[in-house]
């Protein structure tokens, strides 16, 4: 990247984040926030796309019953792998830690982050629990499913261990991450940066930094505990050895529910962003989508026993949970209703970073009321475990965060690397994604209701049809991201050169920032003097803003 | 697409007193998903086409940022629906908890990968579940390895099966007929063909087949049918193939009479003992390449059955 830029407009400040140093050195001691983002752009992307290959594998396999192209237990270790690497390498830290770290402090109008050298060690945490866990693969694999569930975990070959070990490490990150911006946000905001002209991303982000450093420590001690079963033979869970094995759940969603809300929250955050910049209008119920934000932090600790319904868990336990659970699900309700009412007399254009927030607003939608058939006592009691699940989670997770992480990604692309990429490509690839995302995971709620269970290898003849379909779904998302991983590596080689606010949004890094940005972010401190999103009323002047040269 | 035992292009058929009752809680829920994600979808696609930009420098027609009504409106209607989802949803989960007095008891014991049933007359089936119709039967189940979870889609029911611990399902089958069983909790490489049947039977039918054990009348006298009818049943085919390929176990073609590389280095013939052997004992003396991993069949399989096995295993050239 630096090398393509060097030529271009020598900034009178030392140019652009890129020209400021040079050489692979300049870049892996960097403590520029910008920098840092970047590097864990490409290390998360990567994760998608190895994520994703082992997705098209599990799907093959499933194309027809009995063996298709591996055994039971690569298929095993397939599905386990598919999971770990979505959720501990991509989602977790795909918006907040590459995104956030890019897009956050220039929201705020500060120079960096709190803490500089702090966040490139999280992302040194995050690259050797990388390694960790491609080491595990390799050496012995882990068939346990994401969820490390006791006392298989505890008892099945393969490296266990290992693998539990660098989710513990890659918590750390988290954890680092979490406390940086919280520091940045209570710390660096910008003069007339008040709580309230905080762009919604920042309160999104804020939200979720709380969630990673008050519930990862959780995860930590649960994984630890698992490894000292599994090597030195002591009794937690595992019931031969006098253990209890629905303690490990337990303390297993203690983290892993709220970890949702860490996926969806700054998901939630970015599509409050492109709402508003693509409808030029201040955004509905600021207040309530950002105290929705907290409110859904808060909650999202007291509803893990929601997983764990038909678990062995009392009946009362269910009750509790269940009531918990419609509990949060009313403010991510209210920010549903808060996006589509922000489109109302809104000067609405359709560019590509709208149409991923538009698949996430109706993907998302989808996600969070089949949410309600498994909070539900008596019919999650059938849903339960099975592709009905797979479904529901898949709707929230990659029709919410993954459409929210691209439709970030497109958004500050130009910002990031300064160039516009291929807008006709990359809305034929939305569409793909979109369109292959729902061929792929809606036949998934139809076999999950007549019965198809989850993690299975063979199934039933009456199930294939639909498994078929399903398979040809993840095709056409594959086709739809080759085609963005192509116009996008296009781009950063010989894009056209992106002005400061190709967007005409709102918020600092456009208004106050050149793309890319200088080594400091902005050539002055920026003075906040309105609420986010202030597009003029009609008859009203816009506010001019301070645009670099 | 109702057929007529209920279900439909959702729902499998409705084979218990509780499915046509969850069935309704289903659709209620369904219709709430319709209904809520027409109106966010027709909104959000009729605002877009309305009041797309048509210039670049377009700016929006309004800036209606806040609503008080409005958004009480849309916090309290849905929260409403929700709590009557939560009562409706206990409810019903009360009464699937909640086995009547009067239920039949039947013991489930799961294992990597089948299932047992065991009555209180002694008799014991494997891999099928007999039960009689319109009687409430409750299963108390647990589990010799690791999680596993006992589902009937057509009777809407199912519960994770606890090692250490014993847990409880209860349901009552509406008329004759057999409904699958699935194995719901991720139990490693067979999970997906750790399967049952629920065979429901008359009443009266039911007590002689109770009464006789069990018996099957149609059982094969030959040791060598017998063998493989118990072979397939106890689920030994789950890791030994007879075919010559490689699974969790080894394979038993043509592994009567050979010598066996032990993991110890030794090696031992296989003949009657060893067999026998290796069914009570299984990790006494382990074929070199694989692990201790099979449970013990002592006190499952009496001197008649193990007789039967060997024949088959004396058949599989």
């Amino acid at each position: 990247m630096s090398a393509s830029n060097s030529d271009t407009h020598a900034h009178a400040h030392g140019g652009n984040y890129f020209e400021a140093a040079r050489g692979l050195k300049s870049w892996l001691i960097t403590l520029d926030h910008k920098r840092i983002g970047v590097m864990y752009l490409f290390w998360v992307i990567a994760a998608f796309l190895f994520g994703g290959l082992l997705a098209l594998g599990v799907r093959l396999e499933l194309w027809a019953p009995g063996e298709t192209i591996m055994s039971a237990d690569t298929y095993n270790r397939f599905f386990t792998l598919h999971g770990l690497v979505m959720v501990f390498l991509f989602i977790i830290p795909g918006i907040p830690a590459a995104l956030g770290n890019f897009v956050l402090p220039l929201q705020l109008g500060a120079k960096d982050v709190a803490f500089p050298r702090l966040n490139l060690l999280s992302f040194y945490i995050y690259v050797v629990g990388t390694c960790m866990a491609l080491y595990s693969t390799i050496a012995g694999g882990v068939d346990t499913g994401w969820t490390f569930y006791t006392p298989y975990s505890a008892t099945t070959g393969g490296s266990v261990v290992m693998m539990t070990l660098s989710a513990f490490i890659l918590g750390f990150s988290s954890i680092l991450t979490g406390l940086n911006f919280i520091v940045t946000v209570h710390k660096m905001r910008a003069p007339g940066m008040s709580w309230y002209r905080m762009p919604l991303l920042i309160w999104a982000l804020y939200a979720t930094s709380i969630i990673q450093v008050m519930a990862t420590p959780v995860l930590g001690i649960t994984l630890l505990l698992l490894a000292m079963e599994r090597a030195l033979g002591i009794g937690i869970f595992d019931p031969a050895l006098g253990g209890d094995p629905v303690l490990f759940q337990h303390f297993f969603w203690f983290y892993s529910h709220p970890a949702v809300y860490i996926m969806i929250l700054p998901g939630m955050g970015v599509v409050s962003e492109l709402i508003a910049t693509f409808s030029r209008k201040r955004i509905f119920g600021y207040r309530s989508i950002a105290f929705s934000s907290l409110a859904i932090a808060i909650i999202s600790f007291l509803v893990w026993g929601h997983h764990m319904f038909v678990s062995g868990q009392s009946v009362y336990a269910g009750m509790i949970f269940s009531f918990l659970t419609f509990l949060v699900a009313i403010p991510s309700a209210i920010k549903v209703f808060n996006w589509t009412a922000t489109l109302y007399q809104g000067s609405i254009s359709m560019q590509t970073p709208m149409i991923w927030a538009f698949s996430f607003l109706i993907l998302f939608t989808i996600g969070g009321l089949t949410g309600l058939f498994l909070g539900t006592l008596g019919t999650d009691v059938h849903l339960h475990d099975t592709y009905f699940v797979v479904a529901h989670f898949h709707y929230v997770m990659m029709g919410g965060t993954v459409m929210a992480f691209f439709g970030g990604v497109h958004y500050w692309w130009p910002k990031i690397f300064g160039r516009m990429y291929n807008e006709a490509l990359a809305k034929i690839s939305a569409v793909l994604v979109f369109v292959g995302f729902n061929v792929t995971f809606f036949t998934q709620f139809v076999l999950g209701t007549r019965g198809m269970p989850r993690r299975y290898y063979n199934y039933l003849p009456e199930f294939e049809t639909l498994h078929k379909v399903s398979t040809m779904g993840v095709l056409i998302i594959g086709l739809g991201v080759t085609i963005m991983v192509l116009y996008l590596a296009k781009s950063l080689l010989s894009g056209e050169k992106a002005v400061a606010n190709p967007w005409g949004a709102k918020t600092l890094e456009w208004t106050h920032a050149a793309s890319p940005p200088v080594l400091h972010n902005f050539d002055e401190t920026p003075v906040v003097e309105e609420p986010p999103y202030h597009y003029p009323a009609p008859g009203e002047e816009s506010r001019p803003t301070k645009v670099p040269a | 697409m109702s057929s007529p035992n209920g279900g439909g292009f959702w729902m499998p058929p409705q084979a218990s007193t509780v499915a046509a009752e969850v069935d309704s809680l289903f659709d209620f829920i369904l219709y709430l998903n319709y209904f809520f994600f027409a109106l966010i979808t027709v909104l959000a696609i009729y605002f877009a086409m309305k009041y797309r930009r048509r210039r670049a420098d377009q700016e929006a027609a309004g800036q209606l940022d806040h609503s008080m009504k409005l958004e009480w409106t849309w916090t309290v209607i849905p929260s409403l629906f929700l709590f009557v989802l939560f009562v409706w949803g206990f409810r019903l989960f009360l009464d699937m908890s909640t086995p009547p007095a009067d239920a039949l008891e039947v013991r489930v014991i799961a294992k990597k990968w089948d299932w047992r049933f065991e009555y209180a007359n002694g008799a014991k089936t494997y891999g099928e579940l007999i039960v009689p119709e319109k009687q409430a039967v409750k299963l108390v189940m647990a589990s010799e390895d690791v999680l596993h979870s006992f589902f009937v889609p057509d009777f809407r029911v199912k519960q994770d099966v606890v090692p250490g611990r014993y847990t409880t399902l209860w349901f009552e089958a509406l008329a004759p007929g057999t409904h699958q069983v699935f194995c719901t909790e991720y139990c490693g490489t067979k999970h997906s063909g750790m399967l049952a049947t629920v065979t429901v039977l008359p009443p009266d039918e039911f007590k002689k087949r109770y009464d006789s054990g069990f018996e099957d009348p149609n059982a094969p006298k030959d040791p060598v049918a017998a063998g493989q009818q118990l072979f397939t049943q106890r689920g030994c085919m789950a890791c030994h193939s007879v075919d010559g390929t490689k699974g969790v176990g080894p394979t038993l073609k043509g592994i009567w009479d050979a010598e066996e590389k032990m993991a110890d280095g030794s090696s031992v013939k296989v003949d009657d003992n060893y067999i026998r052997e290796s069914l009570m004992d299984p990790n006494a003396k382990l074929v070199a390449g694989f692990g201790p991993v099979m449970p013990s069949f002592k006190g499952q399989l009496d001197d008649q059955q193990v007789n039967d096995l060997i024949a088959f295993i004396k058949s599989l050239k």
